[in-house]
């Protein structure tokens, strides 16, 4: 295994002839013009569903369109993809181990920045949790922060201890998935449709969702980052 | 034209280039970034298409490109993984015809 040099000839690239560039972007103008025509013949007013969102949102449990939408009205599409995360992430695992850890010092500059950001981004994703109801924000953004939070501090060598990485992990990993499943059977049993919550406790019901979905997101994106499944053989 | 027709038309010029990279060359990791940018060239005409009435936005485009993005960097991170076993296992991080 050349493990040791995965990417070190960049220069590898060999170059294709010309004639492959000039056909190439040829082949490319013809599309880009062909997809300017397209979308420059598209209706130039065109509100497209914001009325029915509008119409809908006093039900919706919460006063920013796009947290409605993506956690109420088209809540199965946010299941399925909270399940595309996972499956990703089980690809990765599926491909090998974590890459021995080499223990290092980080530099102090490194070492300080991720000691003070790394509780300021908790804080920040909290934030955008918590303001995704009525503002921008919300689990996808918020998940993104903690995911930063969690690649900064891999890349200042930490690592998470043996005991962490196998079931807590993997309920962390779970957990954002499995309340929405959970949330689609309740209001399946109770309104008879999947995802369809009732008016009064909309609101509750959404952030709950959305904090599941916020730690699963942002753990997946920071284990991903690994590029391996974690084991406790890494540190023997 | 609007504004909204101009950032869309931009996006369909990140959308080409994209194209033309992944096109032409061998490197996977540049082909990887290619189909990022033009995957970002996608998110940009959705968003930029959205505003298109003068009162609100439309959610719905926004909402696709919020999951859409987060999907994208697990997709990317799951291609750069089996690109690093490629190149592991080959030698060479690109396709070869033997």
């Amino acid at each position: 295994m050349m493990h040791n040099k995965p990417l070190d000839n960049i220069s590898d690239d060999y170059r294709p002839a010309a004639m492959v560039y000039l056909l190439s972007a040829l082949a490319v103008m013809t599309v880009a013009a062909l997809l300017a025509y397209v979308v420059l013949s598209l209706p130039p007013v065109a509100p497209g569903l914001t009325g029915h969102v509008a119409a809908q949102m006093g039900q919706s449990g919460v006063s920013n369109p796009v947290t409605a939408v993506l956690l109420n009205f088209r809540g199965y599409d946010t299941l399925l993809e909270m399940v595309v995360l996972l499956v990703a992430l089980l690809g990765v695992w599926a491909l090998g181990d974590v890459a021995r850890h080499h223990e290092t010092a980080p530099g102090p500059v490194l070492d300080t920045l991720a000691r003070v950001l790394t509780p300021l981004l908790i804080l920040v994703a909290a934030y955008l949790l918590w303001v995704g109801a009525h503002a921008p924000g919300g689990a996808f953004q918020a998940g993104s922060v903690l995911g930063a939070a969690g690649v900064l501090l891999l890349l200042t060598g930490w690592r998470p201890r043996i005991a962490l990485i196998d079931l807590p992990l993997r309920l962390i990993l779970i957990i954002g998935p499995a309340a929405f499943v959970a949330m689609a059977a309740i209001t399946l049993l109770i309104e008879g449709q999947l995802l369809t919550y009732p008016v009064m406790q909309a609101g509750t019901l959404i952030l709950i969702l959305e904090t599941m979905a916020m730690l699963s997101i942002g753990v997946t994106l920071a284990a991903l980052f690994l590029g391996g499944q974690p084991r406790d053989i890494q540190n023997k | 034209m609007s504004t909204a027709f101009a950032f869309a038309l931009v996006g369909v010029g990140l959308f080409a280039l994209g194209l033309f990279a992944l096109m032409v060359y061998v490197h996977l990791l540049r082909k990887i970034i290619a189909i990022n940018v033009m995957g970002s060239g996608v998110f940009m005409i959705l968003v930029a298409l959205a505003k298109r009435s003068a009162e609100a936005t439309d959610p719905i485009p926004h909402a696709m490109v919020i999951t859409g993005i987060v999907v994208a960097v697990s997709a990317t991170a799951l291609a750069l993984t089996l690109m690093l076993k490629l190149t592991a296992a080959s030698g060479r991080a690109r396709f070869t015809d033997d």
